[in-house]
């Protein structure tokens, strides 16, 4: 399965980036055999629509689950639409965060658990 | 040649349009310009007040108008037809804003970020995208004695204040005068409202705040090429740096109003300088000869 997981840097050991739509960036995994590739996010600074525009850039690369910190609704409601997995609260390295999904030991979040622009000031 | 100064003149005879804006909030726009308001029309001047501060309308509280019509204010957002569309995705590319989006065969709209650019809803190839109107707030129209009221009422939770703004300034007068009351700061609202105005009052304090706030402010009005200056409130606080400022910057005080505890009191339960202190009316007597010297000019 591809995964997506937002990561405040380009290596397993990066600690994963709290922010979804304004994430550093993308980690995009395949779960089989933990080979990544890396998306660097361009909605960093995005004046708005942020959370939206990187939903659908996870969405493109084919990932069916996300990874993050927080999520916003906007983003939420994009990454539904796409039939993508949503998965917050999630700390800890990019590498511990994939071995906890793979272990089954992490819940889909069914909304979001942060209000609009709530990454902005991150 | 000639023609096009011709025409400027006969407009400027014909009607100005007086903007009181600030950088920092709560430096007296409203007051400044109401106490204008009435001062003109006691004068038998035709005067139309527009309040385009309309995520915080409060002019109505000292000219305590008549309200005798509300009209509904709205914007056109996309409506999708989903058994029209075929996921092109092509709407989602061409907005700018992440408004409109498609994902795997379905189209996501979000109507808050949509700024009515029509832009999907032109380039859909299946016809599958029509504009759909969205109320985003009202505008009041009555009298406060003989001054024409006008004012702009953003809907709480809608952000489109620059298209509510631009509603309002439909109703500029005809007559002599219309003075507008901007919302603070220096963005896209206040842009919006200050445009085409023929002078620009800045409302500024002697204080830090009302310094950096007003060379914002003296920045933007530069930029757009209008004629300012500068009325300041509560001068006697006791900072000098604002007076330096403006006398590097060669631009003029226009008015200055004391820090009055009595135009405190009189502020406190609505009302009006002009009204509860007559001794007033002459200060606002000269600010309207130096603003219709300068539109003259």
């Amino acid at each position: 399965m591809k995964i997506a997981v937002t990561s405040t840097g380009k290596t397993l050991d990066s600690p994963v980036d709290q922010r979804f739509g304004r994430t550093a960036y993308f980690l995009i995994f395949d779960t089989e055999t933990m080979d990544f590739s890396v998306i660097d996010n361009e909605n960093v600074a995005a004046a708005g629509g942020a959370g939206i525009s990187s939903a659908k850039a996870v969405a493109d690369a084919g990932a069916q689950a996300v990874l993050t910190g927080n999520c916003g609704p906007n983003a939420q409601r994009t990454l539904s639409a796409a039939g993508v997995k949503l998965y917050t609260g999630v700390t800890g390295t990019v590498r511990q965060a994939v071995e906890l999904l793979k272990n089954g030991e992490l819940t889909e979040a069914a909304s979001p658990n942060v209000q609009a622009h709530f990454g902005i000031d991150q | 040649m000639s023609r096009p100064i011709l025409v400027l003149i006969s407009d400027m005879s014909k009607k100005s349009v007086i903007a009181v804006a600030s950088g920092k909030g709560g430096t007296g726009k409203t007051t400044i310009a109401t106490n204008l308001a009435r001062y003109l029309a006691n004068l038998g001047k035709k005067v139309r007040y527009l309040d385009c501060d309309v995520e915080e309308p409060n002019g109505h509280i000292f000219l305590k108008p008549q309200i005798t019509d509300r009209q509904p204010v709205t914007v056109h957002v996309p409506e999708v037809n989903l058994e029209k569309c075929t996921a092109c995705g092509k709407c989602g590319e061409i907005c700018q804003f992440s408004a409109i989006l498609c994902i795997k065969e379905n189209v996501l709209t979000f109507e808050q970020l949509c700024h009515s650019c029509g832009g999907c809803w032109r380039i859909c190839p299946a016809g599958a995208i029509e504009p759909k109107p969205l109320r985003i707030g009202d505008i009041e129209f009555g009298k406060a004695g003989d001054i024409d009221f006008v004012a702009g009422r953003l809907e709480i939770g809608h952000v489109r204040t620059p298209a509510m703004i631009r509603e309002v300034k439909k109703n500029t007068g005809k007559g002599d005068l219309t003075i507008i009351d901007v919302p603070p700061g220096t963005s896209c609202p206040v842009v919006e409202a200050v445009k085409g105005t023929d002078f620009v009052l800045l409302a500024t304090e002697p204080t830090p705040f009302g310094l950096n706030d007003l060379k914002l402010a003296v920045g933007l009005v530069r930029e757009m090429n209008l004629p300012f200056a500068v009325v300041v409130n509560r001068c006697n606080l006791g900072d000098t740096h604002l007076y330096q400022y403006c006398r590097q910057e060669i631009i003029e005080v226009a008015l200055e109003i004391r820090d009055d505890r009595r135009i405190a009191e009189a502020y406190s339960v609505g009302k009006m300088i002009v009204d509860a202190l007559p001794e007033y009316q002459e200060d606002f007597a000269r600010l309207y000869e130096t603003v219709s010297k300068a539109i003259k000019s």
